[in-house]
């Protein structure tokens, strides 16, 4: 494995199935009365975090405290940042602090690439701008694989806010490496102008891919991102690319219904198909403790020496 | 990881909690000068006796519970378990720990990978704690063993038994119960072969590398010998 996390794309087929299996054995920790292994005791983890994020930062936070590493956050707003630090001075202090790993989330794409050139730590990324969220991929894989067994071959199909989405982009990258179909269905107005050269189809109805599907992933509409008259109305996007109960009824009985959270119930998932025994969503939350667990494990529990 | 030293760990163990480097020794090692101290029909014998041993120390092994460390651990904890139930007729409960996150050495190598941890539904809480190991050497997989159980439940009691016990213990622990007393020099590697994972029953006695390997006395944080056993 890479030093750091940056994209998803810089996992190979057994990296990638290494942190599954180390996230599999970790998610057992779970159901034990001490959550807490020695592992990683006396190194210290920072949260950067540039962006707003709730449940990302405090599912890394979770997962370092488990493993006894010590937990530094770092949140842009009401820090040296706002006062006018750049990324590359915010980068040397933390490494005049001493971190083992560097945990970034940024609205720039490739900050987190930038970074690992300044500091000795890993640098795992937890997000970047439009780009990449290569831990919400590993989540999501490994839901997957524990509630439908297999990864190969798997029928993914992606839906929604893919331009804006760096969970889509991740996880396209993932799942081919791990030999799963994926299908992106979206707005033509809401796909990347690359598109084309990703490994993934494209389809643009969503009722004709639904019945073709064992994994539905639902993305939300980043209206925080959108500077630009995307789609007509919210109401007309939820009503051709919006998940209901009546479009949930299409898909094979076998199939799970994905989000990568928050979710805007009643815009591209409704509230029934959201809280239905096919969706993994609160599954996904607690599967990310034990991803990022395994990605800390083996990125900073053996010898510092390895390239 | 190439060249086995003494220094760097018995190699078994090695082997056992990281699979990757399991062909890698093989190859290195490749049993020169090595010499079988063990045939199968003894191993068979010895685990019968351990067998035996546990029922009287433990008054019938109706509290028993048999935790394997992997991954050579394992298998043994499982046919010490059926010949348990043989000679008292009823199943005693099996179970595996791996120790992985809870090893002193860990920043000596690169990440090891992960063995399975299954502690029957029954728990270990009020439990005989029988923990299986092949190989007992420094004593350091046992003391990680101690911390891991800790974790998962508080035992009655914590006994030990290992197939082979090879001396050269750095750390005040002991085994309950012994399958063989082997007597080694550090320079030499001792590995157990069990049919289930190797396709041959048999203890291997072998030198080690030469000196000057990767992980030799001179590296840092392993001085003497910071072998995990």
């Amino acid at each position: 494995m890479n030093r750091h996390l940056i994209s998803a794309a810089d996992l190979s087929r057994a990296d990638a199935l290494l942190i599954l299996d180390t996230a599999e054995e970790l998610a057992q920790m779970a159901d034990r009365p001490i959550r807490k292994l020695p592992t990683l005791r006396g190194r210290t983890v920072v949260n950067l975090f540039y962006e707003d994020s709730t449940r990302t930062r405090i599912s890394f936070e979770a997962a370092a405290k488990r493993l006894s590493a010590d937990v530094i956050n770092f949140s842009a707003k009401g820090s040296s940042v706002a006062k006018g630090e750049s990324l590359k001075d915010t980068a040397l202090t933390l490494e005049a602090m001493g971190a083992d790993a560097v945990v970034i989330r940024h609205g720039a794409s490739g900050a987190p690439h930038r970074l690992a050139g300044w500091v000795r730590g890993c640098v795992v990324n937890a997000g970047d701008g439009a780009h990449e969220h290569p831990t919400q991929a590993l989540l999501d894989a490994f839901t997957m694989r524990r509630r439908l067994g297999r990864l190969d071959g798997l029928r993914v199909t992606i839906v929604g806010d893919v331009l804006h989405s760096r969970v889509a982009r991740s996880n396209v990258l993932l799942l081919a490496t791990l030999g799963a179909e994926v299908t992106l269905v979206a707005p033509p107005t809401l796909l990347p102008v690359a598109v084309g050269g990703w490994p993934c189809a494209v389809g643009y109805d969503l009722s004709a891919a639904l019945p073709k599907s064992d994994v539905v992933m639902m993305l939300r509409v980043q209206q925080e991102r959108m500077n630009a008259a995307y789609f007509p109305t919210v109401r007309e996007y939820s009503r051709r690319y919006g998940l209901d109960a009546d479009r949930a009824a299409l898909l094979p009985e076998h199939a799970i219904v994905m989000h990568p959270g928050p979710m805007n119930r009643g815009v591209e998932i409704a509230a029934e198909v959201a809280d239905s025994p096919r969706s993994t969503i609160v599954e996904q939350v607690s599967n990310g403790v034990s991803v990022r667990m395994a990605v800390l494990y083996l990125l900073l529990g053996g010898s510092e020496a390895q390239g | 990881m190439h060249a086995v030293h003494p220094a760097d760990g018995d190699p078994s163990r090695r082997a056992s909690t990281d699979l990757t480097a399991s062909t890698d020794l093989t190859a290195s090692t490749d049993l020169r000068a090595s010499k079988t101290v063990w045939e199968p029909a003894e191993i068979s014998r010895a685990l019968t006796r351990i067998a035996h041993e546990i029922l009287e120390r433990t008054d019938g092994a109706g509290e028993v519970i048999l935790l394997g460390i992997p991954t050579r651990g394992v298998p043994l904890a499982h046919r010490l378990g059926e010949r348990l139930a043989q000679v008292e007729g009823r199943a005693v409960p099996v179970g595996s720990l791996d120790i992985t996150m809870y090893r002193d050495d860990l920043r000596l190598r690169p990440a090891r990978t992960l063995g399975h941890t299954e502690v029957p539904v029954t728990g270990i809480d009020g439990r005989v704690v029988v923990l299986v190991d092949d190989v007992l050497y420094s004593g350091r997989t046992v003391r990680a063993a101690l911390d891991a159980l800790s974790d998962i439940g508080r035992p009655r009691g914590v006994q030990l038994a290992v197939l082979v016990d090879r001396g050269h213990r750095e750390l005040p622990i002991r085994a309950d119960y012994v399958g063989k007393n082997l007597p080694t020099s550090q320079r030499e590697v001792v590995r157990v072969l069990l049919t289930e994972i190797d396709g041959q029953d048999a203890v291997v006695l072998g030198e080690g590398g030469g000196p000057g390997g990767p992980g030799s006395p001179g590296s840092p944080g392993s001085p003497g010998g910071t072998a995990v056993r």
